[in-house]
């Protein structure tokens, strides 16, 4: 079954896009309350392209990455990919779009079978792909995804405890590339990663995407990182994107407070720069998420919030080309 | 006795460590996980230990406190002399040891969550490690505490004392730690990974509040960390390890800015940076297996400089590069690249 496309649609377009997780608040309660992990977000991915979504832990970045994975079934909001709506059609219709959007987890370790063999891993997510393939040719393809991910085919016999944790994640991104996917969630896939194995599996990834034309979701918590991979990024708290922009409008000119005290407490490694640096501390700590403070979620800790703020949300409005951000004070 | 080993050090010097040797045995064999360190932490000053993990950085202060498990663990060889007393002659579990560790010399882990006892509150546990070091009654004990959690930042700090760690945020455990670490007046404190579990904007609060007590109480302070960005902006002097060795050191301007092991180089050129797209540069290969730890230089099957020198000679010592104790262990002679 194929869709149409035509030239202007992006590769996956989440629209408005909300989840919800209802809970008690005690085992004999009959209140429900809602908490909003992902509260009215949208944006636009694009192939060859990266878009990533950074904030801290309980933003709902990964709960956003869910989503469009379908792991999760979103309360509201649509989820576009190549012109068709998969977040509320059938597992049946939704079946072929599978393969083509691939998660990779934040522990290799944690994601792979530890009684699995390398080369049996990605086997399975290979015969997942094409049942009718033949003994020769899957061998071939599993060596030839191994070779791509910078592994050894001779790795094919270990077991993921057998690895260390840079190939671990490399074999991790090559099952998840063993079914040819057009978009790969990353949800944190560098974060467990030691400094100098990082940078290799970052090159890695920047590579794959040139050779592959993949898109990626890119989900961390690390700006660092994501400066390193990303065309458009957004920034999450609370459940909503307070700014979302290109990467040089990000990093060169931040207009939200959130953001702006993110970049200026990652600290640098260039000595003269890091000594003159100027440092925003919040106050406070990410308020949770079943109490949203009302008005904008960010007013309790930021420091030039006014009346307004406690009052409305401030709604994500263009600044200048493409670069959004929700603040009244701007 | 004691006078003569007093001597032997220099006055600004809280803690010394002359030729650490600790090793873990395993079934597959003896693993170095500190192969012969030698450093020094002066008073008042923050002096940082960086190095990915399983290079032997927390080892190498679990040892300043005698809290490795033995078996498998074992200190093989070396000196640690804390104001001019060796701690090394002290037995594991002795009273003088005891005495050292939360009194003198205090420790912050990096899971606060994980460090706490669950089982019981807070203030039982800060009031436990002052009613044992300080020889106050219960009542005192408890209102010292309550000072103590005051003073890092933590609000409503009497009803918190009643609290659980499962029913405070990482955050605030994090300082509950520091607060249990500071409040016996500590000469040194330890700080292992103190900010890695924590959220960006958290462990901003969290480095600032600990350098900021550091500075009023006249405290060193060891940080140990794999995150060179909070190195640059906090230490005084940093010590590079790698497999178990140290392999560079200085004042973390010079090692900053004239890095001269081609590990500390490589490190630097693949930390992704906030402010500037430039290009990683990572090291290829992973770090090497501590238990057949070649004799050449155990950077060499990373390193892009390998030469004949590298491969014919055994481990270089650390040698003084400048007037400045930069020290560096390396055969060849690297400059700025």
């Amino acid at each position: 079954m194929k869709v149409k496309k035509t030239q202007n649609d992006p590769l996956l377009q989440v629209e408005n896009l909300k989840k919800y997780f209802p809970f008690k608040r005690g085992f004999w309660s009959k209140q429900h309350i809602k908490m909003k992990a992902v509260d009215n977000i949208s944006f636009v991915l694009n192939q060859g392209e990266t878009f990533s979504l950074v904030g801290e832990s309980g933003c709902g970045k990964t709960t956003t990455g869910r989503c469009v994975l379908r792991i999760y079934k979103p309360t509201s909001g649509k989820i576009y990919y190549n012109g068709k709506e998969i977040s509320s059609c059938s597992e049946k219709s939704f079946k072929p779009f599978r393969r083509e959007i691939q998660p990779i987890f934040q522990d290799p370790y944690g994601s792979l079978d530890p009684r699995q063999s390398a080369y049996s891993t990605i086997k399975e997510a290979v015969t997942v792909d094409n049942k009718r393939c033949v003994s020769v040719e899957i061998k071939d393809k599993v060596e030839e995804l191994l070779l791509l991910v910078g592994l050894d085919p001779r790795m094919g016999d270990r077991f993921p405890h057998e690895m260390s944790g840079g190939q671990r994640q490399r074999l991790g991104i090559s099952r998840a590339l063993a079914c040819s996917p057009r978009i790969i969630v990353c949800d944190e896939p560098v974060s467990a990663l030691d400094v100098s194995i990082q940078a290799q599996i970052i090159n890695l990834f920047k590579e794959l995407q040139k050779k592959l034309n993949l898109a990626y979701l890119f989900i961390s918590h690390d700006l660092a990182v994501v400066r390193q991979i990303s065309n458009t990024i957004g920034v999450m708290y609370l459940g909503k994107i307070v700014e979302i922009s290109d990467k040089k409008g990000l990093y060169n000119n931040p207009l939200h407070p959130y953001t702006k005290a993110l970049l200026s407490v990652v600290p640098s490694t260039n000595y003269y720069l890091e000594k003159k640096k100027k440092r925003i501390i919040l106050p406070g700590e990410v308020q949770s998420l079943i109490n949203i403070p009302s008005g904008c979620p960010f007013n309790p800790r930021c420091n030039n919030s006014t009346e307004i703020c406690r009052t409305t949300m401030p709604q994500l409005i263009e600044y200048e080309n493409g670069h959004k951000v929700a603040c009244h004070n701007i | 006795m004691l006078d003569i080993k007093k001597q032997k050090t220099n006055s600004t010097t809280l803690l010394e460590v002359r030729n650490l040797k600790t090793s873990f045995f395993t079934p597959t064999g003896e693993v170095k996980a500190v192969n012969d360190i030698s450093y020094y932490v002066n008073k008042k000053e923050i002096v940082a230990i960086v190095g990915e993990s399983g290079c032997g950085k927390s080892v190498s202060q679990m040892s300043v406190l005698q809290l490795i498990q033995i078996p498998p663990g074992k200190i093989l060889d070396g000196k640690i002399y804390f104001n001019g007393i060796n701690l090394l002659e002290y037995k594991k579990n002795s009273r003088e040891m005891r005495q050292i560790r939360g009194k003198d010399i205090s420790i912050i882990f990096q899971e606060p969550m994980t460090s706490l006892n669950p089982v019981f509150t807070v203030g039982y546990q800060i009031s436990d490690v002052i009613k044992t070091h300080m020889e106050v009654d219960k009542k005192t004990a408890w209102e010292i505490g309550v000072k103590s959690l005051e003073k890092v930042g933590i609000p409503d700090a009497s009803q918190r004392m009643k609290y659980y760690p499962f029913q405070l945020s990482g955050g605030m455990c994090q300082r509950v730690m520091i607060a249990m670490a500071i409040v016996t007046r500590t000469k040194l404190i330890i700080a292992d990974e103190p900010t890695t579990a924590l959220d960006v904007t958290t462990q901003a609060q969290i480095m600032e509040l600990l350098i900021s007590l550091v500075r009023e109480l006249n405290t060193s302070l060891v940080i140990v960390t794999h995150n060179l960005g909070v190195v640059t902006r906090y230490a005084d002097r940093i010590y590079v390890m790698y497999a178990g060795k140290i392999v560079e050191s200085g004042t973390t301007k010079d090692l900053m800015t004239k890095p001269m092991h081609p590990y500390t180089i490589g490190l630097l050129k693949s930390v992704p940076k906030v402010d500037q797209d430039e290009y990683l540069i990572p090291i290829p290969g992973a770090p090497p297996d501590l238990v057949n730890i070649p004799l050449q230089c155990s950077f060499l099957p990373r390193c892009s400089y390998n030469t004949d020198v590298c491969q014919q000679r055994v481990f270089p010592d650390l040698r003084t590069v400048d007037e400045k104790q930069h020290r560096v262990a390396c055969h060849l002679d690297l400059g700025v690249q």
